[in-house]
């Protein structure tokens, strides 16, 4: 019940994205990540701290005529590892797609220390970052061993 | 191949094998013996950062063992002025060689480079990152003095903010038990998330200012050089090197198997007074450098080192 109570707050969607599940009080970081809002045209509609069966609070974001891409989702995949996404067409759910945080971040973000050898932007390996545990977040550069934090990685994501 | 990057790429017995073969090597290490298990075998030294007993200690193993060394040369004269990448380096190197030592300016350089080669990387220190053939050769003087790794008392002092050499050790002597005491002034303190990260692997960690009322009970104090460009103003520079020196007259309430290391350099926070004691043990361990290194280099490329080095020796 809480669940569709909270999904009324908004209203349906034709087309685009809807992604569910964001932890509470993550849906501007979530925008940030994906670069979804501010100079971007589509309409978004977002919910904050609305209850949650499974979660307690959670945050939605409902984004118009946009559907993720796999390199999105795996953006996603640092800030909301648990959050669903939908695929919306013609007002019905076409698509459930899966996020996936494994144990490595490949080519979604570049590590955020400054002396890092992964900052000059001519080598050619893959951006890596190692996912050492889940809850809480702690990610370290596969190269420099740097614990990376979450508000400065969305500054350098690829 | 895999090579060492950090000390995590090698576990408690790897590190004892390691230096157990380092102790048959000394008499080839010191010129009394040859034997040449690495002849036939090239090692690069890519050194992107000024040094001195690194590379000099690598090619010396290298040459002791038999083997070949091709050098980088001064940078300045190479193609990475012209803004040739680190991979693109590498890959040339991994092809004239058989093993590579490296130092770079950048952290997280050694593991980019052994992302990037077939042959075996050996981390000479990257940026403020790692220098685990330091620290093999500092378990291996501790372990000479005191016969065992095994719940040590050591005092790392001075820079322990800026210092890979500190950094690392202090992670492989959590390993083995060690309690570690980290004497140092407020602005170099040891970064607290490497603190952070030794307690939770159980280190006992004790941090302090005071390093003369620390040594007394130590059975190693490992000095480091504290570097005038770290602090603001020299007044504030001059007060906390002062208080980071040690003189022969500081040592007389100290254990007797208690020993002084220093990744030298030194500037003056070791006094000539100390040389002369028991206790100075720097100019032994800068010597280990190069028989570690043998030991190590022989690890990596799959050598095996004699039990009997003295009868499969050859006199020079």
């Amino acid at each position: 019940m809480a669940n569709e109570h909270s999904m009324r707050r908004v209203t349906a969607i034709r087309n685009g994205t809807v992604i569910d599940h964001i932890p509470s009080g993550q849906a501007l970081r979530v925008l940030e990540m994906l670069g979804i809002g501010g100079k971007s045209s589509v309409p978004v509609s977002l919910v904050m701290n609305v209850p949650s069966k499974k979660m307690g609070a959670k945050d939605i974001i409902k984004v118009e005529d946009r559907e993720l891409t796999q390199t999105e989702l795996d953006r996603l995949a640092l800030v909301a590892p648990d959050a669903h996404v939908a695929i919306i067409r013609a007002y019905s759910v076409a698509e459930k797609l899966t996020i996936n945080l494994g144990t490595e971040v490949l080519n979604v973000v570049r590590c955020t220390f400054s002396n890092c050898i992964t900052t000059n932007l001519r080598e050619p390996l893959p951006h890596r970052l190692k996912v050492i545990s889940r809850d809480p977040l702690h990610i370290r550069c596969h190269y420099c061993g740097r614990p990376q934090d979450l508000d400065e990685l969305i500054k350098n994501v690829l | 191949m895999a090579g060492l990057i950090t000390m995590d790429d090698l576990t408690n017995e790897q590190i004892i094998n390691i230096l157990d073969d380092a102790t048959r090597l000394l008499p080839v290490a010191k010129g009394e013996l040859f034997l040449p298990l690495l002849q036939g075998r090239i090692l690069g030294n890519l050194f992107f950062e000024p040094s001195t007993r690194t590379r000099m200690s690598f090619e010396t193993a290298m040459k002791r063992l038999g083997g070949e060394v091709v050098n980088l040369g001064d940078i300045k004269n190479s193609s990475v002025v012209k803004g040739e990448t680190l991979f693109d380096t590498i890959q040339m190197v991994d092809g004239y060689t058989d093993i590579i030592a490296m130092r770079h300016p950048r952290q997280g350089a050694a593991q980019y480079a052994q992302d990037s080669a077939n042959v075996p990387i050996m981390n000479g220190g990257d940026g403020a990152g790692h220098h685990p053939t330091q620290t093999m050769l500092d378990l291996f003087t501790i372990r000479q003095a005191h016969g065992t790794l095994e719940g040590l008392k050591v005092v790392l002092a001075g820079d322990l903010r800026y210092g890979r050499t500190v950094h690392s050790l202090s992670h492989a002597l959590t390993r083995f038990g060690c309690e570690l005491i980290f004497a140092s002034p407020e602005l170099l303190k040891m970064p607290a998330e490497i603190v952070s990260d030794l307690r939770e692997h159980g280190a006992n960690v004790v941090e302090t200012e005071d390093l003369l009322g620390s040594i007394n009970d130590a059975d190693v104090v490992y000095m480091t050089r504290i570097q005038k460009e770290r602090f603001a103003d020299e007044d504030e520079y001059a007060r906390c090197a002062g208080a980071y020196k040690l003189h022969a007259d500081n040592l007389a309430d100290v254990k007797s198997e208690m020993i002084i290391m220093h990744p030298l350099p030194r500037v003056d926070e070791i006094h000539a007074s100390v040389d002369s004691t028991r206790h100075a043990c720097y100019f032994n361990q800068a010597f280990n450098g190069v028989v570690a290194r043998m030991a190590l280099i022989c690890y990596l490329l799959g050598i095996t080192v004699p039990i009997d080095v003295e009868s499969e020796g050859g006199a020079l």
